[in-house]
């Protein structure tokens, strides 16, 4: 009687693993990357699973690079449609495309994502530039003409228009797109403008200089998302954290943004380029997938279409700043037309 | 200590003798108030834990919910007026909006809810983004309501459910750009009419999961159909299995070099982090076996690795419990060995094997971080199918449900993940009951 048990129990296990060999065809659309455009990429799965009559495609966070990386392993029903990334496409990726035997890629730029400097909401309201924010978390700083040390402890000491509260910033971690958009656009910006690129050089500095930053603990990294940030800020009244725009328009209750240069961030001062601190935002297709898994064109054309992507519909409504030359990229994904090489 | 003893040596009367006796009493008492303090602090680190969950995750079982008439104009759904279904999906859910947009200023017109002062647009934002969906498949689901009047009840938008469970205030109305307190004012007089209601939601544990626009919408369901698809393949790959390494390494292997070897191992694998297992799961099961990613096939053959340790360390401690006197009784009357182990030892270990099995079970219920590792951290909207063909299809998993939702920017799904792990508790907590009443009932002394 227990012996047929047991050898009941292990055919079952046995014809379990045996099946699990065959390869299953997939039918829904795999998409991977950037945790940034996750929230799009799901909104878009939902109202595609709502109004096709193809499955939902499955969406994954993980990092642009993570999705970059997995889009290029190879061609196959084991491989992801789609790559989220909130940064372009590096050469290294697709020269890893290529040995992969991944030819064709489609670039897909669905809108800009702006990136914002908050505080708590009932602190004092901060007008920040890039160089005060370089003079704030740099290690070296130009004080007096000379390159020094950053000896400053308090906003005011940076700017005397800023208020007198000690510096503590809250910036995405190295693994982050986030982190390159704040690099470039506000640390590097702020070298050059406080001067302190031309001392660097005349010091001999190696190439990224700039960029590193102050290590006694006045600017964390956060390696988890905004969620965290906002938890840190929430326990450290006296921080500034760096958010996502549309993460900030979901939490305006509990946050106050300040300035970049004057400019207050909202979706129309990031269409019209007036906000400096903000990116385009990217999904990468492998056009080899186009027409073997179904729905992944009704899928693509159906995510610049103008009832998703478009200044009126949900995606612009959760915070993303809609393209506006939206109707070329619908025209270039109509046509299937795939990139080029980077310029 | 040595004070005293140099005392006794010197051979002094019993007055020092009581002394040391004091002594003695006095570090025995101290050693019991360690021991109160230390189970009142991992007790009131408990309270704290539960309370906290259950203050921040009771509201997710509850929801509130908008109630009005539709009328499902033929002239919008079903322009060509002959119901058939698939030429009404045309018609997206976009035009359902719009529907429903008209349906609800209209019933609250009809029920006198004054909305002067407040832009259509924000009366429809009431409304769950879930709505025109729900609407789109009942009309789909049965063409037949084209051309009435129905009662629709569905969602209120996640901040109105806030309100009327205390996360969002008048003040945070304020400041909130998604809502407003005038929409709040409205949603006050909307219930008060009776078209708004708060009760419990089977939506939490049987929908879906939901994108950032619709966290009222959210639900458990795929991932608590996930969690039981992989505990399915854990038992049935990992009981037998387990069972038969450790009878064979109990009962019948030699003791020597070798099995000493595999012993240390088996050791070592319990001990070793659980995301070790999803690394060797992504390049072993889904890279080389090329099985899909998301899977709860992956997933279930990744925690059998898992706990095949926990359930072999369990079988051998119960097998070895069995006294050698059953066994040589079962050998002395001419039983053969294997008859030997199965009619007679076996089922005295039994209690013990299953303790073990549930155990290792309610571990791989709650683990996380291999799964991250093998894609079932993916959105997923559509349920698996029936087994075993679902076992291949993507689904969540429920402590990966509540990873997720910590994510998301939305405050609403702040809630509902203290709601998926009170749910997790739950079934944890059943588990380990179980598998104490096992013990309990089934459990023989020598």
């Amino acid at each position: 009687m227990k012996t047929k048990l047991v050898t009941g129990l292990a055919a079952v296990a046995f014809a379990t693993t045996a099946f699990s060999g065959a390869a299953v065809a997939r039918d829904q659309i795999q998409i991977k990357g950037s945790s940034t455009v996750l929230p799009y990429a799901q909104i878009v799965a939902e109202a595609f699973g709502e109004n096709f009559d193809f499955p939902t495609p499955v969406v994954e966070g993980g990092g642009s690079g993570a999705g970059r990386k997995a889009l290029c392993e190879g061609v196959g029903e084991n491989t992801i449609d789609i790559a989220d990334s909130s940064s372009r496409i590096k050469q290294s990726d697709i020269d890893n495309c290529m040995a992969n035997g991944i030819d064709k890629i489609m670039e897909v730029r669905i809108g800009y994502d702006g990136i914002v400097f908050a505080s708590d909401i009932n602190g004092p309201s901060f007008a920040f530039t890039p160089a005060d924010w370089y003079n704030a978390i740099a290690a070296k700083v130009v004080k007096d003409g000379k390159l020094v040390d950053n000896p400053n402890k308090s906003w005011h000491d940076v700017n005397p228009d800023l208020p007198d509260q000690a510096i503590l910033a809250f910036i995405p971690g190295t693994k982050h797109g986030t982190r390159e958009v704040f690099d470039v656009k506000v640390i590097e910006a702020g070298c050059a403008d406080s001067g302190a690129e031309e001392a660097l050089k005349a010091a001999g500095m190696e190439e990224g200089g700039c960029l590193k930053l102050r290590t006694d603990g006045v600017s964390v990294d956060i390696d988890g998302d905004y969620t965290e940030t906002l938890s840190r800020l929430d326990a450290n009244k006296d921080a500034i954290g760096v958010f996502g725009l549309s993460f900030y328009e979901n939490n305006t209750d509990k946050l106050q943004v300040a300035t970049m240069s004057g400019i207050t961030p909202s979706t129309e001062s990031i269409a019209s380029g007036e906000y400096p601190v903000s990116r385009p935002l990217f999904f990468y297709v492998k056009m080899a997938h186009l027409g073997v898994i179904p729905g992944l064109r009704e899928y693509i054309n159906f995510f610049v279409s103008d009832d998703m992507a478009g200044p009126d519909g949900p995606l612009a409504a959760y915070g993303l700043v809609s393209d506006p030359k939206l109707a070329d990229t619908q025209k270039m994904v109509e046509d299937e037309v795939p990139m080029g090489p980077l310029m | 200590m040595s004070v005293d003893n140099t005392v006794a040596e010197a051979g002094r009367p019993r007055l020092i003798r009581a002394d040391r006796t004091r002594r003695r009493n006095a570090a025995e008492t101290r050693f019991r108030i360690y021991g109160v303090v230390a189970i009142v602090i991992s007790l009131a680190a408990l309270v704290f834990l539960v309370l906290s969950i259950l203050s921040n995750g009771l509201g997710a079982f509850s929801q509130t919910f908008i109630a009005f008439d539709v009328y499902l104009d033929p002239a919008v759904i079903d322009k060509n007026g002959n119901r058939n279904p698939e030429e009404m999906k045309k018609v997206t859910t976009i035009g359902y909006g719009n529907l429903l947009k008209k349906a609800l200023a209209a019933d609250l017109e009809a029920r006198g809810v004054s909305t002067e002062g407040i832009p259509p647009k924000e009366v429809d934002g009431l409304l769950s983004k879930d709505a025109p969906a729900q609407l789109r498949d009942k009309v789909l689901a049965d063409p037949g309501l084209v051309g009435q009047t129905i009662r629709f009840e569905t969602y209120a938008n996640g901040r109105i459910d806030g309100y009327f469970k205390g996360r969002v205030t008048m003040e945070s109305a304020r400041l909130d750009s998604n809502v407003s307190p005038e929409q709040l004012e409205l949603a006050d007089r909307m219930r008060a009419a009776g078209i708004v209601s708060v009760r419990f939601n089977w939506g939490f544990l049987f929908g879906p999961d939901a994108s950032e626009l619709r966290p009222e919408a959210a639900g458990l369901g795929i991932a608590i159909i996930g969690s039981a698809y992989m505990m399915m393949i854990v038992l049935v790959l990992a009981l037998p299995i387990g069972v038969a390494a450790s009878i064979y390494l109990e009962e019948f292997a030699r003791q020597n070099a070798f099995t000493d070897v595999i012993e240390v191992n088996i050791a070592n694998l319990a001990a070793v982090p659980s995301i070790v297992f999803g690394i060797l799961g992504l390049a072993l099961f889904i890279n080389f076996l090329g099985l899909p990613q998301s899977a709860p096939i992956v997933g279930g053959l990744v925690l059998t690795l898992m706990t095949l340790p926990t359930i072999i360390i369990a079988t051998r401690a119960s097998l070895k419990a069995v006294p050698p006197s059953i066994r040589e009784a079962a050998l002395g009357v001419g039983a053969s060995k294997m008859q030997t182990v199965f009619h007679h030892v076996l089922p005295l270990a039994m209690p013990g094997i299953l303790t073990g099995t549930i155990i290792g079970l309610a571990q791989a219920l709650g683990e996380t971080a291999p799964l991250l590792l093998i894609g079932m951290v993916a959105f997923v909207r559509d349920f698996p199918g029936p087994p075993p063909e679902g076992f291949f299809d993507p689904a969540a998993a429920l402590p990966v449900q509540v990873y997720n939702w910590t994510q998301r920017a939305d405050p609403a799904f702040v809630e509902r993940a203290s709601g998926a792990i009170i749910v997790l508790l739950v079934f944890l907590l059943s588990m380990n009951i179980i598998a104490i009443i096992l013990r309990r009932r089934f459990e023989r002394r020598w």
